[in-house]
């Protein structure tokens, strides 16, 4: 049975697709978290050099690495959009952004709470942490400039160039920064001494995946609002059974 | 299992539980906000569709 | 065919807007007075221990650079969009990178030259060494070019737009952030006395990168602006 993926590209199908799928990433990711925060908290062991602090890595570590994912998942959406003049790719760029922001900041709010107790500064400019506080900066452009124009199709294409030019500029702020760190001679932050006991791998892992999967939850739902706003004058949408009540 | 030793988090309770705290907030937010944009969308949709009346025809999609 | 060669249409882009910028003298005075009093506010605001303002001569001035160049970027474009010539430029056959390009130039020698010829003076202002004064001059012209490049970018996205200055400086200063880091990373490197070959060669480098990519990236997004 050969799936005709170009169907799903326009957001008339799309729309109802999205709505099915939802809660196929949503319990999962629920589940995945209990399971995972279940592991990080009662099977992983205390650590001998952070103690309990350490158990903040279970979600520190699983929303950087979204907000970084989840920023090239934008662009290569955007771009798609640009190159193939699809509606759909640019509102799920679109979609994407609050979701990988708020990781953004999940990510630096935690990482401040671990650092406190561990290094004694409530910021510590760590090169990991100041390239995702960029990241964020990078997220809220992209964000300010999609509000700031009226023009639906401008708005996508412009928003699209700046998020490849972002992601090009990505790698090299990172390494900018962490060039930066180290003639400075600030602090790295390690996550566990040696080797992390294969309890924490698990509920790290389990929670990376419940992110992931709420993360592709949260924005399908969000990306059939998008298609609400955007095709409110079509046919199809006042036909839906949401609109006719 | 000694709860009170658990949430003591043996002196890290603030940063352990100030960390987890935020984030699920964030989540319960986020989705808070996605709904609310939903409802919001909907909503205007059958404003349109009452102000227009019930024979409003729309552009192809 | 054009008897205007790529160059030619260089030139004479670059001699327009500085043309019609020597009309409006202020525009360029108003850049240059925004860096003084910022280099300035910094003092004032932690101290005048000369051995802190040292420490920071070069961080201040890259920053205060940075804000200048940002505040004047609106300016590239806005007022050829204005009044129609910019959609004219568009229609022509010339190649729009070099046009851009051109603006770009005409933008720098407006905006960031001054900054580069009287940033010695403020550094004084800092009790800045020789060396590092000399430093502080090479990088900035190394990079102010730079900041003007990628300014162009957002400059053009931004075209019209309520957000103005503001909305630029968004989302072109997190892009700025490594020249910045490369920037204050050899003035001080000459202060302490360490290699400054990897700081100026990075520099170097984004000034190429910029060069070849950011003409025609901004090139597209004036179109997609302008459509």
């Amino acid at each position: 049975m050969a799936i005709n993926w170009f169907k799903y590209s326009a957001p008339t199908t799309f729309y109802g697709l999205a709505g099915k799928l939802i809660p196929f990433f949503a319990w999962p990711a629920a589940v995945l978290f209990v399971v995972g925060l279940y592991i990080g908290f009662f099977v992983a062991p205390t650590d001998a050099v952070q103690s309990e602090a350490y158990r903040i890595m279970f979600i520190h570590v699983p929303a950087s690495i979204l907000s970084m994912f989840i920023y090239l998942i934008m662009a290569g959406y955007a771009a798609l959009g640009l190159i193939f003049k699809t509606r759909l790719s640019a509102m799920m760029a679109q979609a994407l952004a609050p979701t990988g922001a708020l990781f953004a900041f999940i990510s630096l709010w935690t990482g401040a709470l671990w650092g406190k107790p561990m290094w004694g500064a409530w910021w510590v400019w760590d090169a990991r942490l100041t390239s995702e506080l960029i990241l964020l900066f990078l997220y809220l452009g992209f964000i300010a400039l999609q509000a700031s124009i009226d023009d639906p199709r401008r708005a996508d294409r412009a928003g699209a160039l700046l998020a490849i030019v972002g992601s090009v500029n990505v790698p090299i702020i990172y390494f900018s920064v962490k060039w930066w760190n180290t003639l400075h001679q600030g602090s790295t932050i390690k996550f566990t001494g040696t080797s992390m006991h294969i309890a924490m791998q698990h509920a790290m892992l389990a929670v990376l995946a419940a992110c992931w999967l709420y993360a592709i939850a949260v924005s399908l739902a969000r990306v059939r609002s998008i298609i609400l706003e955007r095709e409110a004058n079509t046919q199809w949408v006042n036909a839906l059974e949401e609109v006719r009540q | 299992m000694n709860w009170a030793e658990f949430f003591a988090m043996n002196g890290y309770a603030f940063y352990v539980w100030g960390s987890y705290g935020v984030a699920f907030l964030v989540f319960l937010v986020e989705i808070m906000l996605v709904r609310n944009r939903r409802k919001k969308a909907l909503r205007n949709l059958r404003l349109m569709r009452d102000e227009m009346g019930e024979n409003r025809t729309g552009e192809a999609a | 065919m054009n008897k205007l060669s790529l160059f030619g249409l260089l030139g004479l882009v670059v001699r327009r807007d500085l043309l019609l910028a020597m009309r409006r003298r202020a525009d360029v005075l108003t850049t240059l007075i925004f860096f003084v009093m910022v280099v300035s506010l910094f003092p004032l605001g932690v101290g005048p221990e000369p051995e802190m303002l040292r420490k920071m001569s070069s961080g201040v001035l890259w920053v205060a650079a940075l804000l200048a160049s940002m505040l004047s970027l609106p300016r590239m474009f806005s007022a050829d969009y204005l009044d129609g010539t910019l959609e004219q430029m568009m229609l022509a056959p010339q190649s729009l990178t070099m046009l851009v390009l051109g603006k770009i130039a005409a933008h720098w020698m407006l905006s960031g030259l001054p900054l580069v010829l009287i940033a010695p003076v403020l550094g004084l202002q800092f009790d800045m060494s020789p060396q590092a004064l000399w430093m502080l001059v090479l990088v900035l012209l190394l990079g102010t070019p730079v900041l003007s490049m990628i300014g162009a970018i957002g400059a053009a996205l931004t075209l019209g737009l309520r957000g103005g200055g503001v909305l630029v400086s968004l989302l072109v200063l997190p892009l700025c952030i490594p020249v910045l880091i490369f920037g204050t990373g050899a003035v001080e490197a000459v202060n302490s006395g360490m290699s400054v070959v990897s700081n100026l060669s990075f520099l170097g480098a984004f000034l190429l990168f910029a060069l070849v990519f950011s003409p025609f990236v901004a090139a597209q997004a004036l179109r997609i602006s302008m459509e």
